[in-house]
């Protein structure tokens, strides 16, 4: 298919773009097969648009008279409005934006013809290989193995060819065990606690169906993790009434009779489109400024956002607490294991482990957890806030982690590398992006795609020391502790950075900002200068800086 | 001392209040005449003022013991356990008394002593001077001047004695004036833009009725008007939603009527009364003291509580009168029924939008100081500082503050000060412990004679103002901007956690951003002196080795300096890794040591040794 097919009017002239916190502008509109551009033509250039396609979530157009008006909002929570002289015009850019935001193929997707106007110095897709992270756990364990046993993905489709396992369970148990979890997705390593040897495993929920099947391979699998004596704790994301429900369709969950050892805890996490409509109902409640304060926090209330993000916490809380303070081993899975399963894990290792609070073990930690983990981005990513089409798939569920990480950074200002625009960056990249990374729903399908070949990796991007110095904290100073965020209603807040960015002014507050930075800088260069001097001081000293100087 | 029937009980348990494992520490309570004192075993100590208490509460006993639940003023709420009933009654009992005394010499303030010589005591009542606060904002000049008219309080004795009005308004004008407005609170200035002319004047409601008329108010809200030579029109905003106002007129009071007032323009902005604000604030605490707490009965808690609504009304009148005056030029008079509560915040929260010099330190002091303590805010009976009428107590203060800190929020470089600074202004507002706050009125406060018995609270803040300074302010910021106009979209107020749970602690970050940057900027300014000086002894080294020359032979002169230099360098940097830049502190100490080293005359005097 050619993009040209797709756009019927490919410039107009005198469109006026409005947009939040800029005057009017008018100037000619392009689109080209990805970009929606508006161009002032004044001499400074600065009155400019581009626009992924892929950015923008739904259009709405309007005609008063001759003069159409294209509402167009975006994924990342932006609206803008663009007036287009002539009805034809406007019609014609308005089906062209439909088609070119919603292509069905993901090769046509941007990434596969964005060419990089920088030097990749690290390839990003080779940044964060598991054989890279096993390194790092067999220098403090040797009882894990990496295991090949899903290289053709026909184990289990979600999962990456290499996975950790327990040394003691050999492949063929592995592949029975996938039989008996959903979608294949037995027990693997998530975690290892250095401090004590406990672990985090993950899974799918065990098909125990209704009438108890069991695998014995399944209960060795988890029971090799445990030290003799010891108990383990099974997290199960859902309500003990949905895990149950589930038996009916085949599902189930761990039975106390065939797994002594373990205690299991029910902590629910909402999934699926209750979190889109969520998503969509705090969004509309921002963008209207005219809500009384009472009817904006009957909607914040309603739109239950933040009662997501406690319990999200609560429950990664619970998990490193199993691990860190009764020293015991933690599996944790829902239905799939591909959604609040993995925002349990992630967030956990956030808790316990002062790597994943560092930049590069962050990202580590999102190839690790999410990508490799077989998170549908693709799927949960497609459409955003202003979404109408209700699929049960689209679900912002990185989305709240992100959120979580954002309160717990709030919490905790100083003990990551990481600033909260790094969050937000990777928010609109899960969404829309020139970068492959967050293409497709597992490595299987980043595989097929060729990804790695012909997208570029968002990491190349992003760790250019340049663009890593706008993501960085300066008040970052390594904390090896674990770090436990309150989830009181009233340490939560609404992430403004993202929920308020179109619709207020953050002028002062970027200033002040800003202003923070000047004086951490300005520390930094006066223990320096003093540091030198007292140096210079101390070679003044001996005989030889006496002779040096004279 | 009659009041405290038992002075010590141990074994008390102190149970955290939000802890969903009833966690809980074993200590000592201790009873003395001003504060309740709990050391638990770790020797960690918690002073509970006497005054601070609002209320005191007996659960029914359980196993353990029974329970005693103070809520205090500030907002902290402990729980004990104390094992024996007959204890817990006998301090139940104490603290009634004591948390209520009966008459204003009973209260702190009288007793407190900071071991200050009487000279700087009353120096301390001279930091704030209002009259220089006058002079400060333009007045008197040839439109405003000072009225003697109630000098001996002889026409309101709920106002101050010194008082501006507009010159043309006469004495019977001002006398007939006050006898129509409720408690004599006559249209006076309360804030003058020097550069509009145009002013901020403060007054109680009119005692107009169904139909009632008073020529000479009418005058002088005239004159008023007319002290404002550009303009022909001024503002009257009634603060009290206008259900509220038509009620009054059934009493022989209301507001005034557009058509017996030349070129008003009269305005509702619907700021609810104390009762209102009382409940608000208790059905708040009540939601934010539940344990186990959700999001969603958080949010309906806050809702229903009102208190953000009511927050966002006093700073929503407070731009519109800070927009008539600096937009419009036009002169604005403020009064709600009595002219004390709402209009002492609107006056006031406007005049620091207006004016940059209120956020400063000083400035704050002395926006406080005028439109709260000397225009008769019942300080006393808002705070219940007395045994009295519960009714009469509200958070009208509080408010106002609650009202700045979103103000520092939205501007955080516009502020001299910091939230530290307003939530220790709160703390002393009830603490009874300095006499700013005492009584009701200056009137009463002259008889209580508090500038001769008690201290005033400015001094010691600005004694400690370091702990009050905010690090991010740009005086060049308020420079910029004639008028602060904050964004008062809903989703901008927030619940203000620092001061609704300052004590509890696991509610807030567990690091604070702003505390570093305030030891941060404290250590530049140290930095940049240890800078200086090192840069001029190293210099002045360099200079010296020049001087006394190399080769072989070892003068005793250059030993002399080099044993000096050996010297001065280990007592500067003792550790020899730097350490001593860690902390200002620290360094400060260093630096007494150096500047008698550093000196080159100590150095010369040396070398003639």
């Amino acid at each position: 298919m050619e993009f040209a097919e797709l756009i019927k009017t490919p410039r107009a002239d005198n469109v006026v773009l409005h947009r939040p916190f800029y005057p009017a502008v008018e100037g000619t509109l392009c689109l080209t097969g990805h970009h929606l551009i508006l161009s002032s033509r004044r001499q400074d250039n600065s009155e400019e648009l581009w626009l992924l396609h892929s950015n923008i979530d739904s259009i709405e157009k309007r005609f008063v008279g001759s003069l159409g008006t294209i509402i167009i909002k975006c994924k990342d929570l932006r609206i803008i409005q663009l007036d287009i002289p002539g009805m034809e015009e406007c019609l014609n850019i308005a089906s062209s934006i439909e088609a070119l935001s919603t292509l069905d193929s993901v090769t046509l997707m941007y990434p596969f013809f964005y060419r990089p106007m920088f030097e990749v110095v690290e390839d990003g897709w080779h940044s964060f290989l598991p054989e890279r992270e096993f390194e790092l756990l067999s220098s403090v364990t040797n009882e894990w193995r990496l295991s090949y046993v899903n290289k053709e993905f026909s184990v289990c489709p979600s999962y990456p060819p290499a996975v950790t396992v327990p040394k003691s369970i050999d492949d063929e148990a592995l592949r029975r065990v996938a039989t008996f979890r959903h979608g294949g997705r037995f027990p693997v390593l998530s975690y290892y606690h250095k401090k004590n040897g406990m672990v985090m495993m993950r899974s799918s929920q065990p098909l125990t169906g209704t009438n108890g099947r069991r695998c014995k391979e399944d209960s060795a699998l988890i029971n090799a993790t445990l030290r003799a004596g010891k108990r383990g704790y099974i997290i199960d994301t859902r309500s003990l009434n949905v895990a149950q429900q589930a038996r009916a369709k085949g599902g189930g969950f761990e039975q106390e009779v065939q797994y002594p050892q373990w205690r299991r805890i029910h902590k629910s996490v909402e999934r699926y489109n209750i979190l889109q409509e969520s998503l969509i109902k705090l969004v509309e409640a921002c963008n209207d400024q005219s809500h009384n304060m009472d009817r904006w926090l009957s909607k914040l209330e309603a739109s239950n956002w933040l009662t997501h993000i406690k319990e999200i916490l609560t429950a990664a809380c619970l998990a490193a607490q199993c691990i860190d303070r009764e020293g015991a081993s933690v599996l944790v899975h829902g239905t799939e294991g591909t959604d609040s399963t993995l925002q349990i894990t992630s967030l956990a290792q956030i808790i316990l482990d002062p790597r994943c609070r560092t930049i590069r073990g962050f990202e580590a930690l999102i190839e690790r957890e999410w990508l490799q983990a077989g998170h549908p981005f693709q799927q949960r990513c497609a459409q955003s806030a202003y979404s109408n089409s209700k699929q049960k798939w689209e679900s912002p569920v990185f989305f709240l982690f992100l959120d979580c990480v954002w309160q717990t950074l709030r919490q905790f200002p100083c003990s990551f590398e990481f600033n909260g625009h790094f969050l937000i960056m990777l928010f609109e990249n899960a969404y829309a992006s020139q970068f492959g990374t967050f293409l497709g729903n597992n490595e299987s399908e980043r595989c097929k795609l060729k990804l790695p070949q012909k997208t570029m990796s968002l990491w190349s991007w992003v760790n250019q020391p340049y663009e890593l110095s706008k993501f960085k904290n300066p008040l970052f100073e390594a904390n090896s502790l674990v770090i436990w965020p309150s989830v009181a209603p009233q340490s939560l807040q609404l992430w403004e950075g993202v929920f308020l960015r179109w619709n207020r002014s953050s002028k002062f507050l970027d200033e002040a900002c800003e202003e923070m930075n000047n004086i951490i800088e300005y520390n930094k260069e006066l223990q320096a200068k003093v540091n030198a001097l007292r140096r210079q001081l101390a070679e003044l000293e001996t005989d030889d800086g006496m002779q040096e100087s004279s | 001392m009659e009041h405290i029937r038992t002075t010590k009980v141990e074994q008390v348990k102190l149970i955290d209040r939000f802890s969903t494992s009833n966690k809980s520490l074993m200590g000592t309570l201790y009873l003395t005449a001003t504060h309740l004192l709990f050391i638990d075993s770790s020797q960690k100590e918690t002073w509970i003022l006497h005054h601070h208490i609002a209320t005191v509460e007996k659960l029914a006993l359980t196993t353990s013991g029974c329970p005693l639940v103070i809520q205090c003023k500030n907002f902290r709420v402990v729980h004990f356990i104390v094992p024996r009933e007959r204890d817990c009654h006998d301090i139940y009992n104490s603290l009634l008394q004591l948390s209520k005394p009966a008459s204003y010499n009973e209260l702190y303030a009288f007793s407190y002593n900071p071991k200050q010589n009487e000279s700087k005591r009353l120096q301390g009542w001279q930091l704030i001077d209002l009259a220089e606060e006058y002079k400060r904002m333009g007045v008197p000049n040839s439109n405003w001047q000072l009225s003697d008219a109630n000098r001996d309080y002889e026409i309101c004795d709920s106002y101050p004695r010194e008082l501006y009005v507009p010159r043309t308004a006469s004495k019977p004008v001002i006398v007939g004036s006050s006898k129509f407005r409720s408690k004599g609170r006559f249209p006076v200035l309360s804030y003058y833009h020097r550069d509009k002319e145009a002013a901020i004047c403060r007054c109680s409601q009119p005692l107009s009725g169904f139909s009632a008329r008073c020529l000479e108010d009418e005058n002088m809200l005239h004159a008023i008007s007319i002290a404002n030579p550009a303009h022909h029109y001024m503002y009257v905003m009634d603060t009290r939603p206008k259900l509220n106002a038509m009620a009054n007129r059934a009493a022989g009071k209301g507001y005034e009527n557009e058509d017996n007032y030349a070129n008003i323009r009269f305005q509702f902005v619907g700021i609810e009364n104390i009762h209102v604000m009382r409940s608000s604030l208790q059905k708040l605490l009540e939601v934010s003291g539940t344990k186990a707490l959700s999001v969603n009965s958080f949010l309906s808690g806050l809702e229903n509580s009102g208190w953000l609504r009511h927050i966002k009304a006093v700073l929503d009148a407070a731009i519109f009168l800070a927009k008539a005056v600096a937009v419009e030029n036009a002169t604005v008079l403020v009064h709600c029924s009595d002219g004390w509560d709402r209009t002492s915040q609107v006056c006031s929260l406007g005049s620091l939008l207006l004016d940059s010099h209120y956020r400063t330190i000083r400035g704050f002091m002395v926006l406080i100081e005028k439109d709260w303590i000397s225009f008769g805010h019942k300080f006393s009976d808002r705070c219940g500082q007395l045994d009295g009428d519960p009714k009469e107590i509200s958070p009208v203060f509080t408010q106002f503050l609650e009202g700045v800190w979103h103000l520092t929020e939205q501007f955080p470089q516009a502020f001299e000060y910091n939230e530290a600074f307003l939530l220790q202004i709160h703390e002393h507002v009830h603490s009874c412990q300095f006499g700013n706050f005492l009584g009701n009125c200056q009137k009463e406060r002259e008889e209580l004679k508090l500038k001769e018995k008690t201290y005033s609270l400015w001094p010691f803040l600005l004694d400690e103002q370091k702990k009050y300074l905010n690090p991010l302010y740009n005086r060049d910021f308020s420079q910029k901007l004639v008028l602060l106009e904050p964004n008062t979209a809903s989703f901008n107020f927030k619940f203000w956690r620092n001061m609704y749970h300052q004590f509890d602690r696991t509610m807030h970050p567990r690091q604070s951003v702003f505390n570093l940057i305030m030891t941060m900027s404290e250590q530049n300014k140290q930095l940049e002196k240890d800078f200086k000086e090192l840069e001029a002894f190293h210099h002045y080294s360099n200079l010296k080795i020049r001087e006394l020359g190399c080769g072989g032979r070892m003068s005793l002169e250059r030993c002399l300096f080099k044993i000096w230099l050996g010297f001065v360098r280990t007592r500067i940097d003792p550790t020899g890794d730097g350490s001593a830049y860690h902390g200002p502190q620290h360094a400060h100490s260093v630096t007494t040591t150096r500047r008698f080293l550093y000196s080159p005359l100590n150095w010369y005097l040396a070398s003639l040794l």
